[in-house]
């Protein structure tokens, strides 16, 4: 990553960013610019580092912040109008690391309104384009951060993966793109989708670039308790044992009682791991890849993952059981939109929300509604609670026998835009592929693998078991 | 015998007395404080914002659960549930639905009856609305405030035992340091489910439950006229319907709400944001140990020291049994005498809520009494004068000597005084009186011995002093 130093002002690098902000304008990428604080921060970074004071590891290094990060700077929409004109007195713990250690939010990014969606079509702002094809999508639901890093506008951006929303934008746009294990950085100051799947992560164009965010961001905060107990060990770190941190109540307890607390590492000889792929999840770009990684001496298994079948049905019961109850709290009461032509307190909630949320925002509502009222509770959001531990249980048998699993991201290379927009399903479908790790609470890493024919970029993904985030990047950085 | 045999079941509402809310860091005592100022970003429901449960909260929780006689659930697990109101800003509620802290436990009345605990949960408290003409006020100091629900079993059946089931649960929250107890401000809340049936029916019949009591008085009201209404429809061969009633202390009647048709779907899932509470088994065993001493444990104490009736009054103040209990045993039933009949009178109800006087104090004043230094009267003025601000700090006998209460015990001084008052000729007719057998004189020469003493002589030392020189 280029910092800030005696020789590159950050002045400079903001200033850069902005201009190409400008200049890919109708790409629709930025809900909002943050130019004037910007440039204001580059300076006191520029004028620190000429006094010979310390800076942030990510001195004047400009980024895009996903717009469903709080922050005090420009509104926090998370592109729907329901959280317009809504400006966050509290910063998420995420922006706040980042922020410590020099980097500057060039401005906020586009994405489907509370990261539903897989193309930006469901953004309040309206569709980003694509990088590399301006009539297809950027996918989604970061189509904005994908796009910015693609463009080379900012050297990184933050991202959110509740189903993909990193890896799927990455893939179609050519980038890496980082979903960490659950609990590797905190959710805090994050608008949520659904709690026990949303992941923070990054886009970069270079993977060790994750290595560094990740040191950075990752790790235990109080202020989130299902974050995992000092999670991340950089590959460049220092190598040292955490002690295991689960006994005390008030400590992280994670979800997953059954590992060991300790962070993995990695010690062993990159040529020694097996590469798993899934008979079910397979493409040309894949094979190639296959034949690559074979070339240079990896073991290739073929590996069967019969519940992966239902990972989608799964996902899209638990998934909009939780958004439901999460955007419960946008009432038109407290911020953000409410609406005006509203008499009583029964209208002043029906009107707000049918304004204030998306389409499909509201057909996600009502499908969490429907999943946990009762009556239907044991028979949809229960059944699924049991078939997502038979995947995870599954992912964990795989993992004894390979170490990493590779498979394409999504089906479908980035589509027309408006091509699948009144097809809900069809654009459901292209979340099979990446909803599986986030069920099971896997990091995945989406890296660019190659074209289609008519130029379009494709990724594939690498998952390894939990808290292998660092092997991960590792490996993408030396073989990928 | 009463025609129909009514079934209660209690749930009661404990505001848990912590310094923080059960998932934020902002104050929990709003008492006194504008509204809306003890609120945080987490109780106000801002997007991304996250729940990090208060550890107090549940030592708390563990705490009132030992004073339930309950088990305590090492495992248990969080579950939102979800309505819409501006009093809950996240549009759902965080509770135990499922796995409960608080497993089952029994509180015995003084009656003798055993009321069975089903279980108690960990839950936040809404916030407060005020309805005005044409609109209504929110205010979230309370959202947040931790509480545990204690659901009773359906053991109760009268409306004396619910009243005293509710008082004793009052006294054991209090007690037990988990609960400020003050009703009047929503510490406790009491929801009572009440049903009707013939005498052995095998069923229960249908049930109403009346939410949001606030006192004893009002729970025994609403019971009584439960039993009217409900036992008016079944002799119609009416059914009762099973629905949520309010009760007014103003009319004494309970009045419909909401039936079961109307009401909601609480749509409840497991709490996502937060891991399941694991508590340590160490937990326990140390709340075990410092528990503090139940109405049980002072029943225990002071049975046959201190009448049953005058116990079961002190034990509505939990600091005057503490303090009891701090007292040497020897003079507990003197010091109970003295908190229920001068403490407790009307006119000085306000001194409750001064600092109660020290043990040494308490101790003193009765050994005082005891050695005849003070009369029954001077204890009493002594007495008050603990409460007051400037004698707060002083020892007894300090207090006993600047009033000039100490009595005078010497026999010379007593035995010239009395000599005096024999020989004054004022005198003459009441001393020949009781010379020849009129008993009824001697309180009258005793009278005017004390007025010369100015009070201070000791009466019983006057009165044995007299009977000698008379004889």
């Amino acid at each position: 990553m280029k910092i800030a130093n005696k020789m590159t002002k950050a002045v400079d690098l903001v200033q850069e960013a902005l201009e190409k902000v400008e200049k890919y304008k109708d790409y629709n990428i930025f809900t909002f610019v943050n130019a004037e604080n910007a440039l204001k921060k580059a300076a006191i970074i520029d004028a620190k580092i000429k006094k010979g004071e310390p800076v942030g590891r990510l001195a004047g290094v400009p980024y895009a912040l996903k717009d469903n990060f709080l922050s005090p700077e420009g509104e926090t929409t998370a592109s729907a109008k329901i959280l317009t004109g809504f400006t966050s007195p509290v910063t998420a713990t995420s922006v706040k690391k980042l922020e410590d250690e020099g980097a500057i939010m060039i401005g906020r990014t586009n994405l489907d309104a509370f990261a539903h969606g897989s193309s930006t079509e469901n953004s309040y702002f309206g569709v980003t384009k694509n990088a590399k094809d301006k009539t297809r999508v950027a996918g989604g639901s970061s189509g904005g951060s994908a796009v910015a890093v693609a463009l080379d506008i900012v050297q990184f951006a933050t991202g959110t993966d509740t189903g993909g929303s990193i890896r799927q934008p990455a893939s179609f746009n050519g980038v890496f793109g980082l979903k960490p294990t659950y609990g590797a950085i905190s959710r805090y100051g994050v608008v949520a989708m659904a709690s026990s799947t949303d992941c923070v992560g990054f886009f970069t164009r270079e993977a060790s670039d994750l290595d560094l965010l990740m040191s950075i961001t990752a790790g235990r905060d109080p202020k989130d308790q299902t974050t995992l107990p000092d999670f991340y060990e950089s590959s460049e770190g220092d190598k040292k044992d955490f002690p295991g941190q689960r006994a005390g109540y008030d400590r992280a307890l994670a979800r997953d009682t059954r590992d060991d607390g300790l962070a993995r590492r990695v010690s062993r000889e990159v040529l020694s791991y097996r590469i798993g792929v899934i008979k079910d999840f397979k493409s040309d770009i894949l094979d190639k890849k296959v034949k690559e990684l074979s070339a240079k001496g990896f073991e290739i298994k073929e590996v069967s993952l019969p519940t992966l079948k239902y990972a989608l049905a799964v996902y899209y019961v638990t998934v909009p059981a939780e958004l439901s109850s999460n955007l419960s709290r946008h009432d038109g009461i407290r911020y953000g939109f409410r609406s005006k032509d509203a008499n009583t307190l029964s209208d002043l909630y029906e009107h707000t929300r049918a304004e204030g949320f998306m389409p499909e925002n509201k057909r996600r509502i009502m499908i969490g509604n429907f999943v946990l009222s009762s009556g239907f509770y044991d028979a949809y959001f229960m059944k699924a609670a049991k078939a997502r531990t038979l995947i995870i249980n599954e992912y964990e048998k795989a993992f004894r026998d390979v170490d990493f699993l590779l498979t394409p991201v999504s089906p479908n290379p980035a589509f027309k835009i408006g091509e699948k927009v009144n097809d809900p399903l069809a654009m459901y479908l292209e979340d099979v592929m990446s909803v599986p790790a986030n069920l099971a609470g896997l990091p995945a890493l989406a890296f660019p693998a190659g074209e289609t024919d008519n130029g379009l970029p494709v990724g594939l993904q690498l998952l390894g078991p939990r808290r292998s985030d660092a092997e991960l990047i590792k490996f993408a950085e030396e073989n990928l | 015998m009463k025609k129909y045999e009514i079934t209660i079941g209690i749930e009661c509402h404990v505001q848990l007395a912590t310094k923080t809310k059960l998932f934020s860091e902002v104050d929990n005592d709003a008492r006194g404080k504008s509204p809306n100022s003890c609120v945080s970003p987490v109780d106000y429901a801002l997007p991304g914002m996250l729940p990090r449960l208060n550890k107090a909260a549940v030592e708390m929780a563990v705490t009132a659960g030992l004073a339930l006689n309950s088990t305590i659930n090492l495992k248990s697990r969080f579950d939102r549930k979800h309505y819409f109101y501006p009093d809950l800003p996240k549009g759902y509620q965080i509770t135990q639905l499922y796995s409960p802290i608080i497993g089952p436990g029994y509180v015995e009345l003084p009656s003798g009856t055993k009321v069975r605990i089903e279980h108690a949960h960990l839950e936040e408290d809404a916030g407060k609305l005020t309805h005005f003409d044409t609109y209504s006020l929110v205010d979230l100091n309370r959202a947040g405030t931790p509480l545990i629900e204690i659901v009773s079993m359906p053991d109760i059946h009268s409306a004396e035992d619910a009243r005293d089931y509710c008082k004793e649960l009052w006294r054991l929250m209090t007690y037990s340091g988990v609960c400020l107890g003050d009703l009047y401000n929503g510490n406790m809340r009491f929801d009572v489910n009440i049903s009707l049936a013939e005498p052995g029916a095998e069923k229960l019949g249908t049930r109403a439950e009346i939410k949001n009591l606030n006192s004893f008085r009002s729970v025994e009201h609403a019971v009584a006229y439960e039993y009217e209404r409900q036992s008016k429809l079944l002799d119609r061969g009416e059914k009762v319907k099973q629905e949520t009633r309010g009760f007014s202390d103003a009319t004494g009647k309970t009045t419909s709400q909401r039936s079961k048709e109307e009401s909601q779907d609480y749509r409840y899932m497991p709490e996502p944001d937060l891991p399941p509470l694991n508590l340590p088994e160490s937990l326990v065993e140390e709340k075990k140990k410092s528990l503090p001493l139940l109405p049980s444990d002072y029943r225990r104490m002071f049975g046959g020291l201190i009448p049953e009736n005058i116990l079961e009054i002190l034990l509505d103040y939990p600091s005057l049994m503490q303090k009891l209990a701090e007292v040497d045993k020897k003079f507990a039933t003197k010091v109970a005498n003295l908190f229920s009949s001068v403490l407790l009178a009307e006119e000085n109800a306000s001194l409750l809520n001064d600092p109660l006087p020290s043990k040494d104090q308490l101790e003193d004043l009765i050994s005082m009494q005891e050695n005849g230094d003070l009369s029954s009267t001077a204890v009493k003025s002594v007495f008050l004068k603990f409460f007051d601000k400037e004698m707060h700090f002083k020892s007894t006998e300090t207090i006993a000597k600047e009033l000039n209460l100490i009595q005078e015990n010497d026999t010379d001084t007593l035995e010239k005084i009395v000599e005096d008052v024999v020989s004054d000729p004022a005198c003459e007719k009441a001393v020949a009186d009781f010379k020849s057998g009129s008993e009824k004189v001697l309180g009258f020469l005793v009278g005017q011995v004390m007025k010369a003493s100015h009070g201070k002589a000791n009466p019983a030392t006057v009165n044995k002093i007299l009977r000698e020189k008379l004889k």
